[in-house]
């Protein structure tokens, strides 16, 4: 009887010692949780969420503080991603964060843009190049879209483009059968 | 001597169609009215134009300059005027279009001054860079630059020149083979010095006795003992990694590359403009094409790059029943999506298509689990699982089944009793992985930069804050030192809190400010009329 008492005290007593270091050794820095959730997140910074990134947004996810269908950019498939991982119900876009639009990037007006600076000050990615009253340009490669620099231009002269498909970017469709009358 | 070959699995044995073609010596297709030379020659890469609208150019004159590391040139492929640089539809799946540079004949057809390259004096790199002004890629179809894929010099055991042509209609490496061996085997030869290999083997599908006799003839006349194989006639014999198979047996795993192992492959076409550009001192302007299918008199034609289909499938005479014209070959060649796109240096064979000879594909119906592509596949995958993956979008389960591997040589759609389109869904499933893997880059580059900003902004924020307390540190500790002097400057700074450092720089500044004022005497004033 006793001995069974002091094998099981021991045997708790190892266990409890291994778990406490391991749970040292191997503590996980940070929320797994939000890496996961972030790299879903289309990475644009654009802030339709309501939140000041895609980070944040993640964080407010992981701690089921927001909804999964708060970013337009990422779209359907983003949320249908984010169900998937949190194991939350698919709920289509919500229409107070706004639409779904293709990719597109900012063009500046060279010939109206004034030299502001405004727009690189907001530009969430550093994707505008200039200085104070010098031209401004948009960096293509680097711009997410994320349409933060269009609201401070103070002349208006940021448009955002669509991106065209090239080559390179160009896409085979999804088989498509056809129907056909049979004869 | 009597030599091993290996078989590779799978593959079909479909309806050559080669007689058609084959037959004819090849002809020099008459000047067309215009010539689109496309910059981009592959989806790779695009050349940068040198030339202006208006301009005169003449033959082989370089009109694209090459850039990047898989650039080439490109050459105006006969005399005349640019008479437009636009964007026009080019010959490719999408229907997209490219920068071209226009060219209108002058019917001369007046080579630039060219001369032979001596390419054991000039040394390797020169050699290659030679190679890649003169617009060299590989004429087999998927136009890789060739001085990229000539790689280091060192490596490579066995150099195969590949003339199986394993694709039905197609004839333009057979009758380059039967009319230009001497060219090719010396092109071979170029080619073989500057890859640094061992051995030469020509491998040439056994259906194209011709062809194995005018290399063999070429051979004998050069005295040179390479090795030209026959193999057995098997779709796809001509595939890079099944022809490495079938002639060292070799297999090459996935994700490596022949050179990785030892052999490096080129086409008979390549091997031929190789020999034009160092012997001759000639870019690449013109191929052989392919015009067959549904025509009255088909054929192999030598066509200058940019030349509009619209102008050259009327040579071959098409048959009014014709509805569709398709580039490349019936398995792996696609239907264009125009007939005013240009040939370009990938254009092997241009077939019409008819209701009656290459039907559309009957409907598609539902997958049998028969397993006969499985059987048919030359790249050993399972044709099925990867159907049903890319038919479910389920993409990560379609990489792991290896679709990367796939060639996409349509055997497994060939057999296939329900007439799945399945090349259809495997392209589809390729593309959209690859979208998504841009589209992670793009988002972890902007992760990466919105982070960065972020910790700078926090760093520019320190920083001042760091600046405005040395400043003002530095104030009072001046001030301090002010105090003690008691020889204030400003009489009238006022002594009432000297312990506010602020305050006190604010009186300074004013009285500053003041002393200023009162020193600076209005100039031009005395003649202003008083009010």
């Amino acid at each position: 009887m006793l001995t069974a008492l002091f094998v099981m005290t021991g045997i708790a007593l190892v266990l409890g010692a291994a778990l406490g270091y391991a749970a040292i050794r191997f503590k996980v820095e940070g929320d797994p949780l939000v890496e996961k959730i972030d790299a879903i997140l289309p990475q644009t910074q654009c802030g339709q969420c309501g939140y000041p990134g895609c980070k944040p947004y993640a964080e407010a996810i992981a701690t089921g503080e927001a909804e999964i269908n708060q970013c337009p950019p990422g779209g359907e498939e983003g949320i249908r991603k984010l169900s998937d991982l949190l194991g939350r119900e698919f709920k289509p876009l919500s229409e107070e964060h706004g639409v779904e639009k293709p990719k597109s990037v900012a063009v500046i007006d060279e010939q109206t843009c004034i030299g502001c600076t405004l727009c690189i000050q907001a530009c969430p990615v550093d994707a505008i190049v200039g200085a104070a009253k010098q031209m401004h340009t948009v960096a293509e490669t680097l711009c997410t879209g994320c349409e933060l620099c269009i609201a401070p231009c103070p002349v208006d002269c940021i448009t955002m483009v669509p991106v065209a498909e090239t080559v390179q970017t160009w896409k085979w469709k999804y088989p498509v059968v056809e129907i056909r009358k049979a004869a | 001597m009597i030599t091993r070959l290996f078989k590779f699995h799978g593959g079909i044995k479909p309806d050559a169609h080669k007689h058609e073609s084959a037959g004819a010596a090849i002809r020099c297709a008459p000047l067309p009215s215009r010539l689109i030379v496309p910059l981009r020659q592959s989806t790779r890469a695009t050349a940068r134009c040198i030339v202006e609208v208006g301009e005169k150019v003449l033959k082989g004159q370089r009109i694209g300059e090459p850039e990047g590391f898989l650039g080439t040139a490109v050459h105006a492929p006969t005399s005349g005027t640019v008479i437009d640089f636009d964007r026009y539809t080019m010959a490719h799946a999408s229907g997209l279009e490219t920068r071209c540079v226009v060219i209108e004949p002058d019917g001369g057809d007046r080579w630039i001054e060219h001369a032979p390259f001596d390419a054991d004096a000039a040394g390797r790199d020169a050699t290659l860079a030679w190679l890649r002004d003169c617009g060299l890629v590989g004429l087999g179809g998927a136009t890789f630059p060739s001085h990229v894929k000539l790689g280091k010099g060192s490596g490579v055991e066995t150099l195969i020149l590949n003339g199986a042509e394993c694709e039905p209609w197609i004839t333009c490496d057979d009758r380059l083979m039967r009319e230009r061996a001497d060219a090719i085997l010396a092109g071979a030869r170029i080619l073989f010095r500057l890859i640094g290999a061992r051995e030469l083997v020509i491998g040439i599908e056994d259906n194209k006795p011709e062809a194995i006799e005018a290399m063999r003839a070429a051979a004998q006349r050069a005295g040179d003992t390479v090795r030209i194989q026959p193999i057995p006639a098997l779709y796809p014999a001509g595939g890079e990694k099944q022809l490495i198979r079938v002639l060292t047996g070799i297999e090459i795993p996935y994700g490596k590359l022949g050179a990785d192992y030892g052999v490096q492959c080129f086409n008979v076409g390549t091997a031929h403009a190789v020999y034009r550009a160092i012997a001759h001192g000639e870019p690449v302007v013109s191929r052989i094409v392919t015009l067959t299918g549904n025509v009255a008199h088909p054929g192999n034609w030598e066509v200058l790059i940019g030349t509009p289909i619209d102008e050259l499938l009327p040579l071959a005479e098409p048959k009014p029943d014709t509805n569709r014209t398709l580039m490349g070959g019936p398995m792996m060649g696609f239907a264009l999506p125009r007939l005013d796109v240009p040939v370009v240096k990938g254009s092997n064979c241009i077939i019409s298509a008819s209701p009656t000879l290459l039907p559309p594909p009957p409907i598609e119906q539902p997958c049998i689990r028969c397993g006969e592509c499985a059987r048919a596949c030359p790249a050993e995958l399972q044709p099925f699982e990867l159907y049903w993956f890319s038919r479910a979008k389920n993409f990560g389960k379609a990489q792991e089944y290896h679709l990367f591997d796939c060639i996409e040589c349509g055997c497994c759609a060939y057999v296939c009793p329900a007439h799945i389109p399945l090349v259809d869904y495997y392209r589809f499933a390729k593309s959209e992985i690859w979208a998504r893997e841009r589209d992670k880059g793009a988002a972890d580059q902007a992760r990466e930069r919105f982070e960065f900003r972020n910790y700078r902004q926090e760093r520019e924020k320190e920083e001042k804050a760091a600046k405005l307390a040395a400043k003002a540190a530095e104030t009072r500790a001046k001030l301090a030192s002010e105090g003690d002097n008691t020889a204030a400057p400003a009489a009238e700074a006022p002594a009432t809190a000297p312990e506010d450092p602020k305050k006190a720089l604010i009186a300074a500044a004013l009285a500053r400010a003041q002393a200023q004022k009162a020193a600076v005497q209005p100039r031009n004033t005395e003649d202003a009329p008083r009010p």
